[in-house]
């Protein structure tokens, strides 16, 4: 075991955490954001959000049930949220060789391989994630024992991570009778899933593309990387979408860029929220639901236009989860309905899009 | 919140037994203090007057009473609350819940069950509504059908798919049972099985699949949670009480964790639970396949670890869902900022093992199953799980010092050790990968998941590593970390370089612990916080760990912290009593301005609560351990005497390592431990002592006894199998008990004992102060000497004692307190017999009846120890016991109804499994109650006697005149039934079992003719398999109350021929 090579975490601030390196061995640079959940790392690690970023997983033991096989089930892969791993590093405690699983085809260390993403194993996740509690989310580097030192802290969040990950051509999934399009900022595959199960026919287009010249019964806004701020064009869109009138549902990004139409500010968050166990509430009622989350930016309600308001609130530290217009069939949650990873209590909010959806058709 | 509730009742889990122990104890706390906050009016049903529970300023009154339907009615009559809480007492509370229920009596009174509803509570507990209830929901669920004929079988077992299990109906002990993988074995299995029962059921067979629970929380408004899941070691086959349990699950991928924790979801919303449930769930290790094993409907054991595991008050919370709170409203009591509406995420891997006291008890079969046998367990906290199972093996305290590295343990047939799983399975596992058994073998036999095989293996291959090595020094300090990382012990480091034993084996751990040091290898203290350090916590609750480089919190140095060590897992012969003793000696410290330090590290406890101390370290109790937390703590003392023996035991070990022991020193508690320099202090102060000798040949043996006389008891210091000490009567019980069961030698020497047959046999618990008595309290047995402390009746103050004899044991406690300069806990046993006393024992430390005469006496002994060894100058209290116009009687709770075949005896080994404490206006009234209160009745008609010698016979003639007298029928077994005709009792003859005459005793136990058995066996020894053992299994099997011994009968039958149930005052403790 200790034949693994050595690998360091470089934080921006000088702090250093020295492990061993599996996985690719890569030096890389890139947002070091921690994540709490204690399943998922096949989907979270391709979920598009984590462009960028080096994600420490908090729960210790990670690769425990290897990697799922690439099976696809209506052209998409079944157990992965998009083609391929999105994070720039990845950063555990105790990665487990040997694992156990029969959906399992390959370990997480060849899978990690094979992207070419670093991995470190063998450091104090738990240190890392308080340091990163307490001054905030910081830049970090990769360095493996034999390789170069990444010169410069690279911030992913001056890039448009969105087109980065973004669809460059228009797809579609499913046959159902109605019509969603879904605008991909980067979109987790289980958003597709969740709309075609329910009858829907997806259509999924590139984040700037003006989807408001196409018919569609309804609008998916997805998740996806970075500073909402980056995607002008696709805020301008949705502003002519409201002028369209059909439903829209918002998830994640897609809520911060529904905000910003609705003349909203958005702003960073000191450490962002990843994690499966995030309690939201639905305004005004006593619905309590757990939520999915990845974000690292959130939505000032306050600067909201006067006809929307807020849907849900973080029970945690007040931040918006949610936004919906008054009167209209418009709304958005920070959090991931889809799950994958994490909590699927909130599904039920596309049961409300996709009947809003058939309502308005 | 609603507006009526002002009093609530919440009836308790009474005395410790198998599957039902100190967790209930946490949550019925837990929920005391939820209402309390609330500032309602709390009145508590227990009779187990060890806990916390029971304890003043918990609730706000105590009946130590039976948690049976009639005193709870007495007490909603004379109490008057609007409201009950079921869910907190384990089964005990719920099934007394469910009859107050369906009697009536809550609607009667108007009290309304707080929580989840009786109904849904009916719902889970009867098995066919359950499936009934989740097939609404297309939940699956385990599901057997009843069949007749073989043709039926055969039908349902195609439906259901191969393998399956068949099952005889009405039969006990799984006579007719069986799995089969085809139809040709069903065919051969199932004409077997209609030889013993006209009906067999059908049941698929999960046999190998997961076990993985959840614990699901719901309030009023239909929020939900899971707080925790948890897998199991071991497959399903194997009680989950039974099991090795991590949590949160391991092998479980996203998608398998999120359908099962929807699934609990569904379920708990369909039943319609408020408060918190535990699922438990069968997963198919090889698809998404699962079943519902079952579901409960209260506060667990379950809900009790993870409770632990994630730091998320489980107990709490659902006392106040079931006031009305909506999950959102209330606050997560970790961090104080975030709510509780949220589910825990742990950055670390708990491990629970259980803690099996199988060698106690003649005649148990050592194989686990489907029923639980073990009497306690633990919980070990690492960041792998090569860490925490090996905390853990060496937690549960049975002589294994890890995974590795521990004493030459032989099996005979690895493959059928493995295969059918024991007490030591994970030990054979070890065996198994050391003789070169694969990870897929070893799978293949046992269906463990690969996953934790490897990790075992690990170990295996660290152990292999360091043996290349033969001094600390030499090894690579990369290893060493590794070797620390996974979990070993420096003792395990020291046992695996260098190959002594003994005393050196000491000095070599030192020397590792020394040079790891050096090399800069330490521990690191991390924090649980119920968000993987996403808020900061508020609390301290913290583990040691070698994975991390940073602790998590500051150390003050300042010398005003005490640490207070607990007492381990829950066991025969240590359990809640030292519990108790742990938390009060935490509270006092904290009354006096210093911080508490508590290391412990049972989940089943109050002491691991982390509201309870300043700091939790829930960790081991080693002498490793201990040292690591005192360098960093720097402590201004550590308290040995208030968590039972092991505690005690590290006392001079810490001392040799300049821990500064609080209280009496180190020294003088080795004097006390030491038999000979304990001994011999007697001779010199003049205090008698039953005459013994340490003897290392079978001669000497046979000489020392021709000396001393018959009959003796024997302690042999190396035991191959069966109890470990004996009495024995005769030269051939004695040539019997040598020759099978012990090794004499040098180096294993035995101890014989002069055995004073009966005597009176005295406790007294005191507290002293540089070796002047300040408080005691004298007890005395109902039993004669010769059953063990803790399987005894103990009667205080004691109410049949001379004046004469009670003044020489003050004298004797004042000389022996002097003799060692006690200041702190002590307990005395003595024996009196004729006015000639003799000291059988003295601990230096708090004893099992420390609770129990502190709540009598209404004098707290640990407030007062506590402030002693913490260097106050204390006055004697204002109360002695010869002010009492009460009388408190701590009765034995026995669990042999779980423990198939084992002898349902008492003797010199203890037995019982937990214990209760009544009071009442005199011996009689406290004697019925409390026998009342371990599941014995007044019987109703049938009274069937066997009773053994003849002094017992005569010993027993006026309980049976009584019966007489009252009008019971009498039953005996011929010797008894002559003996009473001649003395002018009428008794109806049986037979004995063996006598092919009927009906003989056992028909009439089986067909519950009898309501009361009195069995005395005729000697001391535990050894034959006869007759009147198959009258006393009998009567424990068909759940007929049984008394074993002459002088408790007695004290019984006398006792509810001169009371009814209705003299029985229904007083709670501050009305005393």
């Amino acid at each position: 075991m200790s034949k693994s090579k050595k690998a360091r975490l470089i934080l921006e601030d000088g702090t250093e955490f020295e492990g061993y390196n599996f996985g690719g061995s890569d030096p890389v640079s890139g947002e070091v954001v921690f994540n709490t959940a204690m399943t998922g790392y096949p989907e979270s690690l391709t979920d598009p959000s984590y462009k960028g970023q080096i994600l420490v997983i908090t729960y210790p033991l990670i690769g425990n049930y290897g990697v799922p096989d690439v099976d696809k089930e209506n052209n998409l892969l079944k157990f992965f949220e998009s083609e391929k791993i999105h994070v720039t590093g990845l950063v555990v405690s105790y990665y487990s060789f040997k694992y156990s699983h029969w959906n399992a085809m390959k370990s997480l260390d060849e899978w990690l391989k094979e992207n070419d993403v670093p991995g470190i194993y063998g450091v104090d996740t738990r240190q890392i994630t308080k340091v990163i509690r307490e001054r905030g989310v910081m830049l970090g580097k990769i360095a493996v024992e034999g390789e170069p030192i990444p010169d410069e802290f690279v911030d992913p969040n001056k890039n448009n991570l969105v087109a980065e990950v973004s669809t460059k051509e228009i797809q579609t999934y499913g046959d159902g009778d109605i019509e969603i399009v879904l605008v991909d900022c980067g979109a987790k595959y289980n958003i597709i899933r969740s709309l075609t199960k329910r009858g829907a026919r997806v259509i999924v287009v590139p984040w700037n593309h003006d989807f408001t010249q196409m018919n569609y019964d309804g609008l998916m806004l997805s998740n996806g990387p970075g500073n909402p701020e980056m995607c002008g064009a696709t805020v301008e869109n949705i502003k002519k979408a409201f002028e369209v009138g059909r439903p829209i549902f918002g998830i994640c990004m897609g809520n911060q860029l529904l905000s910003i139409a609705a003349g909203a500010t958005t702003y960073k968050l000191k450490y962002g929220h990843r994690s499966h166990n995030q309690p939201a509430l639905m305004v005004g009622t006593n619905k309590a639901v757990i939520t999915s989350q990845n974000h690292g930016y959130a939505v000032d309600t306050a600067t909201l236009d006067p006809e929307w308001e807020p849907y849900f609130i973080n029970l945690n530290d007040g931040t918006s989860e949610g936004i919906r217009h008054k009167t209209k069939p418009f709304c958005s949650v920070q959090f991931h309905p889809e799950a994958t990873s994490g909590p699927v209590d909130t599904e039920f909010l596309f049961d409300q899009f996709i009947e809003n959806v058939r309502n308005a058709k | 919140m609603q507006n009526k509730i002002e009093k609530v009742i919440l009836l308790g889990s009474g005395a410790l037994k198998i599957g039902e122990a100190g967790e209930f104890d946490y949550s019925g706390s837990q929920a005391l203090k939820a209402l309390k906050e609330e500032g309602i009016y709390t009145v508590l049903i227990n009779p187990n007057i060890a806990t916390i529970q029971t304890s003043e300023n918990i609730a706000d009154k105590v009946y130590f009473l039976p948690v049976t339907p009639d005193f709870v009615e007495d007490v909603i009559k004379k109490e008057k609350p609007q409201g009950i809480l079921l869910a907190f007492g384990g089964q005990t509370a719920l099934n007394c819940g469910v009859q107050l229920y369906e009697s009536g009596v809550l609607d009667k009174y108007d009290v309304k069950v707080l929580g989840t509803p009786v109904q849904a509570i009916m719902d889970t507990e009867d098995r066919e509504k359950f499936v009934n209830k989740l097939d609404e929901i297309n939940v699956k669920t385990i599901k057997s059908e009843a069949v007749t004929t073989v043709e039926e079988a055969k039908r349902v077992a195609k439906e259901l798919g191969y393998p399956i299990i068949i099952r005889a109906a009405y039969t006990l002990g799984g006579l007719g049972s069986g799995f089969c993988d085809n139809e040709e074995e069903l065919d051969t299995l199932a004409h077997k099985a209609f030889t013993y029962s006209p009906q067999i059921l059908v049941e698929k067979s999960l046999k190998g699949w997961k076990e993985v629970e959840y614990e699901v929380v719901r309030d009023k408004y239909d929020n939900c949670i899971t707080v925790c899941n948890m897998e199991n070691f071991d497959p399903l086959g194997i009680h989950t009480g039974e099991s090795i349990v991590v949590a949160p699950s391991q092998t479980l991928t996203n998608s398998e964790y999120h359908k099962l924790r929807e699934l609990a979801i569904k379920i708990i919303r369909h039943v319609g639970i408020v408060g918190e449930c535990n699922v438990q769930y069968a997963l198919d290790p090889y698809s998404e396949d699962y079943r519902v094993i079952e579901v409960n409907a209260r506060l667990s054991r379950s809900s009790a670890l993870a409770s632990k595991a994630t730091g998320y008050p489980l107990a709490f919370v659902a006392a106040k869902l079931g006031l009305g709170y909506g999950l959102h409203e209330l606050k997560n009591s970790v961090t104080k900022s975030t709510t509780a509406c949220f589910e825990p995420a742990l950055d670390y891997i708990v491990c629970k093992i259980p803690r099996w006291d199988l060698g106690k008890f003649k005649g148990v079969s050592r194989e686990l199953g489907s029923s639980m046998k073990s009497v306690g367990e633990v919980m070990a906290i690492g960041r792998n799980f090569e860490e925490a199972v090996q905390k853990g093996l060496r937690m549960i305290g049975q002589g294994m010092h890890g995974f590795v590295a521990n004493k030459e343990f032989e099996v005979n047939d690895i493959e059928d050790a493995l295969s059918h799983p024991t007490d030591k399975r994970i030990f054979v596992i070890a065996n198994a990968l050391k003789n070169g058994y694969t990870v897929e073998q070893i799978h293949s036999l046992t269906k463990i998941d690969k996953w934790f095989l490897e990790k075992l293996n690990n170990i295996i291959n660290l152990e292999s590593e360091l043996e290349n090595y033969n001094d600390a020094d030499g090894v690579p300090v990369e290893l060493l970390r590794e070797a620390k990382q996974k979990g070993f012990s420096d003792f395990q480091i020291a046992r695996t370089l260098y190959n002594t034993e003994g005393a050196e084996i000491e000095d070599k751990m030192l020397e590792v612990r020394r040079i790891r040091k050096d090399k800069g290898i330490l521990p690191v203290i991390k924090q649980i916080d119920t968000l993987a350090a996403e808020y900061p916590a508020m609390t301290n609750y913290l583990y040691v760990t070698y994975n991390g480089t940073a602790h998590d919190i500051d150390f003050e140095n300042d010398g005003k912290s005490v640490i207070v060590l607990g007492s381990g897992a829950y066991r025969i012969g240590s359990s809640v009593e030292f519990d108790w003793c742990s938390v009060n000696a935490s509270n006092t410290i904290r009354k006096n301005g210093l911080r508490s330090i508590m290391i412990n590290y049972n989940p089943e406890t109050v002491s691991t609560d982390y509201d309870e101390c300043d700091r939790l370290y829930f960790d081991e109790l080693t002498l490793e351990r201990v040292l690591d937390i005192t360098d960093l703590e720097n402590p201004k003392g550590v308290i040995v005497s208030v968590g039972g023996q092991i505690p005690n035991n590290l006392a001079m070990r810490l001392h040799n390592q300049q821990v500064p022991i609080l209280g009496t020193s180190a020294e003088n508690i080795d004097r006390a431990e030491d038999r000979h320099k304990f001994s011999s202090m007697l001779d010199e102060i003049g205090v008698d002592q039953p005459r013994w000798k340490e003897l290392t040949t079978i001669d000497d043996i046979f000489r020392f006894v021709d000396e001393v006389g018959f009959p003796v008891l024997i302690r042999p210091s190396y035991v191959l199998s069966g109890a470990a000490m004996n009495v024995v009567s005769n030269k051939d019980e004695l040539e019997h008990f040598l020759n099978l069961a012990t090794n004499v030698s040098k180096q294993y020497p035995v101890v014989v004992t002069e055995f004073v047959e009966n005597a009176k046999e005295i406790e007294i618990d005191a507290v002293a102060q540089d070796g002047e008595v300040v408080a005691y309290a004298i007890s005395e047995h109902v039993e004669f000497a010769g059953v063990h402390s803790g399987d005894a009746t103990l009667v205080f103050p004691a109410q049949k004692m001379y004046v004469e004899t009670m003044r020489r044991i003050k004298k004797i406690s004042r000389q022996v307190a002097k003799g060692l300069n006690i200041s702190g806990p002590f307990n005395m046993q003595l024996l009196a017999k004729d006015n000639d006393i003799k000291v059988i024992e003295c601990n230096l430390r708090a004893s099992r009846s420390f609770p129990f005469v502190s709540k009598v006496l209404k004098v707290n002994f640990i407030e007062f120890a506590t402030r002693v060894m913490l260097g106050e100058k204390v006055d004697p209290p204002h109360k002695s016991a010869f002010e009492l116009d009460y009388v408190g009687i701590k009765a034995p709770q026995f669990s042999f109804s779980r423990l198939q075949k084992a002898d349902p005896v008492l003797g010199v080994e203890m037995s019982s499994t937990g214990e209760v404490g009544c009071i009442g206006d005199d011996f009689s009234e406290a004697i019925l109650k409390s026998m009342l209160s371990v599941g014995y009745k007044i019987p109703e008609k049938n009274v069937l006697m066997s009773t053994g010698d003849a002094r017992s016979k005569t010993e027993m003639l006026s309980a049976a005149k009584s019966l007489q007298n009252k009008g019971y029928n009498i039953f005996a077994t011929r010797g008894t039934a002559e003996f009473l005709e001649n003395n002018g009792v009428k008794a109806t003859v049986l037979h004995w079992p063996d006598e092919n005459i009927h009906p003989n005793t056992l028909d009439y136990i089986k067909e519950r003719k009898i309501d009361l058995v009195v069995n005395i066996p005729k000697n001391l020894s535990k050894d034959e398999l006869n007759n009147d053992y198959l009258i006393r299994r009998g009567a424990i099997d068909f759940n007929i109350p049984l008394l074993t011994n002459a002088r408790l009968a007695s004290a019984f039958i006398n006792a509810f021929c001169k009371l009814d149930r209705e003299h029985l005052k229904i007083k709670s403790w501050n009305e005393y």
